[in-house]
């Protein structure tokens, strides 16, 4: 049977160290939509996303309770390989970080992990990545350029490349405009927005236009709990809690 | 003299003080390179080079040292560097918050303070008699290789420690394995930083004389060393054997052989020197 | 592949296991060795002889000797390194032009890199004939010169890390200090010279660790004698020289002359451990305080 979400966080509780940091996050994330994450800085927004594909794994403080289940499968759970969880949760971080290696590498090294050496079928991946990216045809012709020549906004469109030719099936995207201009700001909205069909996207995002702009859904976290989640609409023009209402309209955070 | 002029007078007074105690130590190296060339480099020449040690200071030559030198050189290498950089990266990646890696971490501090001379002593007994290579360039090898594993691991460290988090995240995120990336992404970016550590640590090798005497390196070899079994000399042993004797000649020798030494030491630590500021200067991505 | 990882991670640890092995080496072999010195000479005697005389006929084991000719060395190339090393720090952090800086410490870093072999050399054909013009009485084979060249080669051990801790000092307190207007020298030495001491004093006692360990030079141009004396004039003998005089001879392995070298080993270590451990607690202790 196919589960009704794609994904669903239940009783989520992060610890670091003694500081509790999330507290029973329930969320269900349903399939090809975006889901914006707003909230002040430290409301643990960034800790819950990262948790979706077990990136706070390296902090050592770091300690979990509750459940992340995707596809049905508990993320956790100890037969999980962590790997392979990453391969299906892709993630593009706040500041660009591309590889010190060529445009292609950069696409192609989550497929060479894997251990794809065919180059026919890296360079046909490497090409689709790019494609859906919007970046095909500004680097098309010097694949071998060095990565960190291209500017921020390529660079954070060739990030998403890279994540896309994993195939992943959810993105989670940690600010991933916030180091950009205006201009590469758009065109990353607009490449979310092409993304949907296919993915299930998580962002998170300081920016109030923004989240209203590309999600479907808008969960807002104070102080590490999840005060609203709701369709973006109502979040916006009709929110159920009085601190979401202060912090959309800029009276705190 | 009124107080504010007093403490200006002296602000002067020290900041000339602190000239002159740098320069002290320039001075002090320059004397002596002036020194060394003048005695020395008139001795310096083919001969010298491509010739065996004898009695007569006129006739020696230092070939057996210097092949010895290189041998030891190649040899610490190819047992030092594995080993080091294995173990720095063990303790940077893997052995954050276990008992074992702090352990490590405690032994490598303590181990970078012992004098080279007990880790002499160590050679000695273990590797020269107990596991019986006799007094070998390998066993003079291994007993470097001890030495200079400090040096390579916490230069190891640093430069992996020196590696921004994001490129870290940017592989696991993509579904890398910790050593997938590890050996793709944190060791290349590191390598400027490890490659800097390994050619101070050789060229600290490549200068030592005391843990070598106690592991029995001979003061006059006949024979150039053919293998990691033969016994040997390296040059410090030469210029120590030369300046020990009374005869001008053999000083002469050994200030010669000190030119070459030291042309040997200040040449790897040039090449570090340039890669690390070359480093430096690429790291900020 | 999971399988994979743990066999690399178990390969990365056997590397780091080999630093502890070396540890556990050390103390092997001189404890075992000594051990069956201290079982033939008693431990008081060792302590408390006033001659060391193993390879004599009348035979002594008095480490005294070799304990005051290491010190002897040792304070002359302390007495050399500190005034100048702390001086040069001071000059290099608070008085000299920045681009001057940049290139003075690589310069003065190429001092702590000559083989000491080298070293040796200087303080034999070129100090001690010197200062013979200046001291009378000066041996040519004596403590004092081998003391300053080996001071000259631990200068930028102190200038470097005391350059350190200085540059560590806040800012704010420089500032403060200038703001009321000091000048660079109170400033240093009120201010600065105290923050700044516990890195200062680590410095020192690494310089110390470093000039009670060094053999070369000390083999060439401090003589082999082991006299009992603190006239920087004469020749003595270090603990290290020892070692380097009998590893040099031919001494059978085994014999009570043979330990003789493990007994003097196991001193100097311990020597040399107690002063780095206490630089790593200073280090501790008082970096802690910073955060």
């Amino acid at each position: 049977m196919t589960p009704e979400f794609k994904l669903e966080a239940k009783k989520v509780n992060v610890y670091y160290g003694e500081n509790h940091v999330l507290r029973d996050i329930n969320m269900n994330i349903e399939k090809n939509s975006v889901t914006a994450f707003i909230g002040p800085s430290g409301c643990g927004k960034s800790t819950f996303l990262r948790c979706l594909n077990r990136m706070n794994d390296y902090i050592e403080t770091f300690r979990m309770e509750g459940d992340v289940i995707i596809d049905g499968k508990d993320i956790y759970d100890r037969n999980v390989r962590v790997e392979e969880l990453r391969k299906k949760v892709g993630m593009v971080f706040q500041k660009p970080n591309p590889f010190p290696k060529s445009i292609y590498e950069n696409v192609v090294y989550g497929l060479k992990i894997q251990g794809i050496t065919r180059k026919d079928e890296l360079d046909h991946a490497a090409e689709e990545s790019l494609k859906r990216a919007a970046l095909w045809d500004e680097v098309k012709h010097d694949l071998k350029k060095p990565a960190l020549a291209l500017s921020g906004g390529q660079q954070q469109r060739l990030c998403i490349a890279r994540t896309l030719a994993v195939q992943p099936t959810v993105i989670l995207m940690d600010e991933p405009a916030s180091a950009l201009d205006p201009i590469s700001t758009s065109k990353v909205e607009e490449l979310i927005h092409e993304l949907k069909s296919n993915f299930s996207i998580l962002i998170v995002t300081h920016n109030m236009q923004q989240a209203a702009r590309v999600s479907d859904k808008t969960a807002f976290f104070y102080l590490g709990e999840l005060v609203e989640f709701d369709e973006t609409r109502t979040v916006f023009t009709n929110p159920k809690h009085e601190r979401t209402q202060n912090y959309i309209t800029g009276r705190f955070g | 003299m009124n107080k504010t002029v007093l403490n200006r007078l002296r602000d002067v007074v020290f900041k000339y003080f602190g000239m002159a105690c740098t320069l002290f130590g320039l001075l002090m190296l320059a004397i002596f390179i002036i020194d060394i060339l003048i005695r020395g480099l008139g001795r310096v020449n083919w001969d010298f080079i491509t010739g065996f040690p004898s009695y007569i200071p006129e006739n020696s030559g230092i070939l057996p040292a210097m092949v010895g030198t290189l041998w030891v050189l190649v040899l610490t290498a190819a047992l030092a560097i594995p080993v080091g950089v294995a173990a720095g990266i063990y303790l940077e990646e893997y052995g954050k918050r276990n008992y074992f890696a702090r352990l490590v971490e405690l032994n490598i501090a303590n181990l970078a303070g012992v004098p080279s001379i007990i880790y002499g002593l160590l050679g000695l007994e273990i590797f020269v008699r107990v596991l019986g290579m006799g007094s070998t360039l390998l066993a003079g090898a291994c007993t470097l290789s001890l030495l200079v594993l400090p040096v390579i691991i916490v230069a190891t460290r640093e430069a992996i420690k020196a590696v921004p988090k994001t490129l870290r995240e940017a592989s696991y995120g993509l579904g890398a394995s910790k050593w997938q990336t590890i050996w793709n992404q944190v060791l290349p970016a590191a390598s400027g930083g490890i490659v800097t550590g390994v050619i101070l640590a050789l060229s600290r090798a490549v200068g030592e004389t005391a843990p070598l005497i106690v592991v029995g390196a001979l003061a006059f070899v006949p024979f150039v060393p053919s293998g990691p079994m033969d016994e040997f000399s390296v040059l410090p042993m030469q210029i120590f054997n030369w300046v020990s004797r009374p005869q001008e000649g053999f000083i002469i020798n050994s200030a010669a052989a000190i030119i070459v030494l030291l042309l040997i030491t200040f040449l790897m630590n040039g090449v570090a020197l340039y890669l690390r500021n070359k480093w430096q200067k690429k790291v900020k991505w | 592949m999971k399988t994979k990882e743990r066999i690399i991670e178990a390969l990365l640890a056997a590397s780091g296991a080999i630093g502890v092995l070396t540890t556990v080496g050390i103390l092997y072999v001189l404890i075992s060795e000594s051990a069956q010195f201290f079982s033939t000479v008693p431990l008081g005697e060792f302590l408390t002889d006033t001659q060391w005389t193993p390879l004599f006929a009348d035979k002594h084991f008095g480490i005294l000797p070799l304990i005051t000719g290491t010190l002897l060395t040792t304070l002359i190339a302390i007495a050399v390194a500190l005034p100048v090393g702390l001086t040069v720090a001071i000059y290099l952090n608070l008085y000299a032009p920045a681009t001057m800086r940049k290139w003075i410490k690589p310069v003065l870093e190429i001092l702590a890199a000559v083989p000491t072999v080298v070293y040796g050399y200087f303080a034999l054909t070129v100090v001690t004939p010197f200062l013979q013009d200046i001291i009378p009485g000066l041996a040519s084979f004596n403590s004092l010169s081998s003391g300053i060249v080996m001071g000259v080669m631990i200068i930028p051990i102190i200038s470097s890390l005391s350059e350190d801790a200085l540059y560590a000092v806040p800012k704010s307190l420089r500032e403060a200090s200038f703001g009321m207007g000091a000048t660079r020298y109170q400033t240093v030495f009120k201010v600065l010279v105290p923050a700044a001491a516990s890195g200062i004093v680590v410095s020192v006692i690494l310089a110390v660790s470093r000039a009670v360990g060094e053999t070369m030079i000390v083999a060439i141009a401090a003589g082999q004698q082991p006299n009992l004396t603190f006239d920087p004039r004469e020749p003595i003998m270090t603990i290290t020289t020892y070692i380097v005089q009998v590893s040099m001879g031919d001494v059978e392995h085994g014999s009570l002359e043979y330990r003789t070298i493990y007994a003097a080993g196991i001193s100097l270590f311990a020597l040399t451990f107690i002063l780095n451990n206490v630089s790593f607690w200073i280090k501790k202790r008082f970096t802690a305080k910073y955060e």
